[in-house]
């Protein structure tokens, strides 16, 4: 994908924090990344470190004691952090649309898949009743759900995981977003079926043209699924770049470490590789690097001064004082 | 398609379940009385031109002296107990069911409220509803009905500020409970306003346990308006409901004129009665927890 052109996306110095009783948590802590439109950007990071509050922020859907504290979100040169609500609403569902982990609980219980579908077009498009039954019957069919007319009466229960989480891919498109925020979309799902709804996600939405901000722990999905790959660590951004070369060559041992986690059937190892330690109390985060405990190159340097952002090669940059060359092991 | 589902699954469970056959059976016999039973007595026990005073206090008919006009005989002011039972379930049956449509409303909404907005609003709401609960409801009800006065419209009006306090704190639970699910998230996500997901995605989510609290509730404000018209507090004496009967039988009750008493004691046994059977069945049936 090309750099040159204006970013769909452009989020800058992003901070939402969460005012606690027990302290304040930094929870994405001056978070900068830019999106072209029609981009496969994956956010990854382990538990906790900040990925899905970085969606929620973009909607605007940060709740008490939960605050955008600076920063800047630049959607199509629309600035999005903290504006009115009103208009937040109309962005929501029309512009940016998300999809969320778990098909199980995402779909109301009570109301039709037709229903819900409808609810979505009813409030973002000017179309006729017919019209959006019409457009609801392609979208399930174009998902790949047989007798899609007839679907649209069933309940969220009568269907199966992999089918609802295709219904919830239906909806989050329906109004055509240009972009999609998927919130570890296969994490509820069998193994055997998550490269399926992977596929076909990444199809349709190719297909509208739209940019998509896939949230995830797993590096497995992220290889195959993404243009760039932007790598989070306690509310930071430790690492981003194009996804061949940040998971051939990662210059953040943070990135090292989760590309050795992934265990390789090829070389059978008695134990599954693992990065040391715990993620830190992200509360009382210590000065310098966050990531320093867990880390073997750690110098004394790591303690005191927090590393930035720098450019290494082609588009790839690292928040490291000693970033890895080629091949080298963290 | 899943309401028949289930329609069939408590009806399946209805006919092997005595004690809810017996409540609907008993129920259904209520509701006819409460129809047509007025057309099926001669007088209107409310139109004073009907009574009769010298019929005044006659005995059942099984009895010596009783008079076939009046089949469970008469009280002081010779209204037919009979007719006047009929009656006064309507009237008693009226204000149960009212009263409970009334405090559901009321009290889901503030429950809704409460749940979904959380903050100052949860405060205040939960705090009034923690006030009232400190207090015996009987006390609350009797306190408003001596500062209005009598009549239907203020005992509605004190059943409701007592009742709707079970509906706020039921539902003020579900909703936060369903609020953290994501299809809640999902809706805030589509752009819906916090009206619309409220209404279309969090009440329809909630109601099931309201079923059961406003059956059992039907049966206690019955109760609660029968003590009110009892102390004298309750419906005006000129329509009295079947509280009201029984106090008025109260006065000569050891003087052996018990019948004017008893059969309306035992027409709000045998209503409270009914709605109990059946909503113990609903509470089992409706009730997730217990499936």
């Amino acid at each position: 994908m090309t750099t040159e052109m204006q970013p769909l996306l452009r989020v800058r110095e992003l901070r939402t924090w969460f005012h606690t009783f027990s302290g304040i948590v930094k929870a994405v802590n001056g978070v900068s990344f830019d999106l072209a439109a029609g981009e496969v950007m994956g956010l990854v990071g382990e538990s906790g470190g900040g990925k899905s509050v970085v969606g929620y922020s973009l909607l605007g859907l940060i709740d008490p004691p939960g605050k955008i504290e600076s920063g800047s979100i630049l959607f199509d040169g629309e600035e999005l952090a903290n504006a009115p609500e009103r208009r937040l609403r109309e962005i929501r569902g029309r512009e940016i649309a998300m999809i969320f982990q778990d098909p199980m609980t995402s779909l109301n219980p009570v109301h039709t898949v037709g229903r819900q579908m409808d609810e979505m077009l009813r409030l973002h498009t000017e179309l006729d009743k017919k019209a959006r039954r019409q457009r609801c019957v392609e979208m399930l069919e174009s998902v790949g759900i047989a007798r899609a007319e007839e679907r649209l009466e069933s309940y969220p229960h009568q269907f199966s995981g992999g089918m609802r989480q295709r219904v919830v891919i239906a909806i989050a498109l329906l109004a055509k977003p240009r972009l999609i925020i998927a919130d570890e979309p296969t994490t509820a799902l069998d193994v055997t079926i998550q490269a399926q709804i992977l596929r076909l996600m990444r199809r349709e939405i190719r297909q509208q043209g739209a940019s998509l901000i896939l949230v995830t722990h797993d590096l497995a999905v992220v290889a195959e699924m993404v243009d760039k790959i932007t790598v989070l660590y306690c509310g930071r951004v430790v690492e981003t770049g194009p996804v061949r070369q940040v998971l051939e060559a990662p210059a953040h041992p943070y990135t090292r470490g989760l590309i050795d986690s992934i265990p390789d059937p090829a070389h059978r190892l008695p134990r599954l590789r693992q990065i040391p330690g715990t993620v830190p109390d992200i509360r009382a985060l210590p000065k310098g690097c966050a990531f320093r405990a867990r880390c073997s190159g750690a110098a004394a340097i790591c303690s005191e001064v927090e590393p930035s952002l720098v450019a290494r090669a082609e588009g790839q940059s690292a928040a490291c004082h000693f970033p890895l060359v080629s091949g080298e092991t963290a | 398609m899943m309401t028949r589902i289930l329609a069939t699954q408590i009806a399946f469970n209805w006919r092997r379940n005595l004690s809810a056959i017996s409540g609907t059976v008993i129920l259904l016999a209520c509701l006819f009385m409460v129809a047509v039973g007025p057309s099926l007595v001669a007088q209107n026990p409310y139109d004073v031109m009907q009574l009769n005073l010298l019929d005044s206090y006659l005995p059942p008919v099984w009895l010596e002296g009783g008079n076939p006009n009046y089949l469970l005989g008469t009280d002081g002011q010779g209204r037919d107990v009979l007719a006047a039972v009929i009656y006064g379930t309507r009237i008693s049956a009226l204000i149960g069911l009212s009263a409970t449509l009334l405090s559901c409303v009321i009290g889901t909404f503030l429950g809704l409220m409460a749940g979904y907005f959380g903050g100052w609003i949860d405060a205040l709401i939960m705090r009034v509803a923690d006030i009232q609960l400190s207090f015996p409801s009987m006390l609350i009800a009797l306190f408003l009905m001596s500062a209005f006065g009598t009549g239907i419209d203020k005992i509605l009006i004190s059943l409701t500020a007592v009742g709707w306090v079970v509906y706020a704190r039921t539902v003020r639970g579900s909703t936060l409970g369903e609020r953290q699910r994501e299809y809640v998230q999902a809706a805030r996500v589509a752009g819906l306003r916090d009206a619309a997901i409220i209404w279309r995605h969090i009440l329809p989510n909630v109601m099931t346990p309201l079923i059961v609290v406003a059956t059992v509730q039907v049966g206690t404000f019955i109760l609660i308006e029968a003590s009110l018209s009892f102390l004298g507090v309750g419906v005006p004496v000129t329509q009295p409901s079947l509280g009201l009967l029984i106090k008025n039988g109260f006065d000569v009750l050891f003087s052996g004129l018990w019948w004017t008493s008893l059969f309306p004691g035992l027409m709000i046994m045998a209503m409270v009665f009914g709605i109990n059977l059946l909503g113990d069945f609903l509470r089992d049936e409706l009730n997730p927890r217990l499936k």
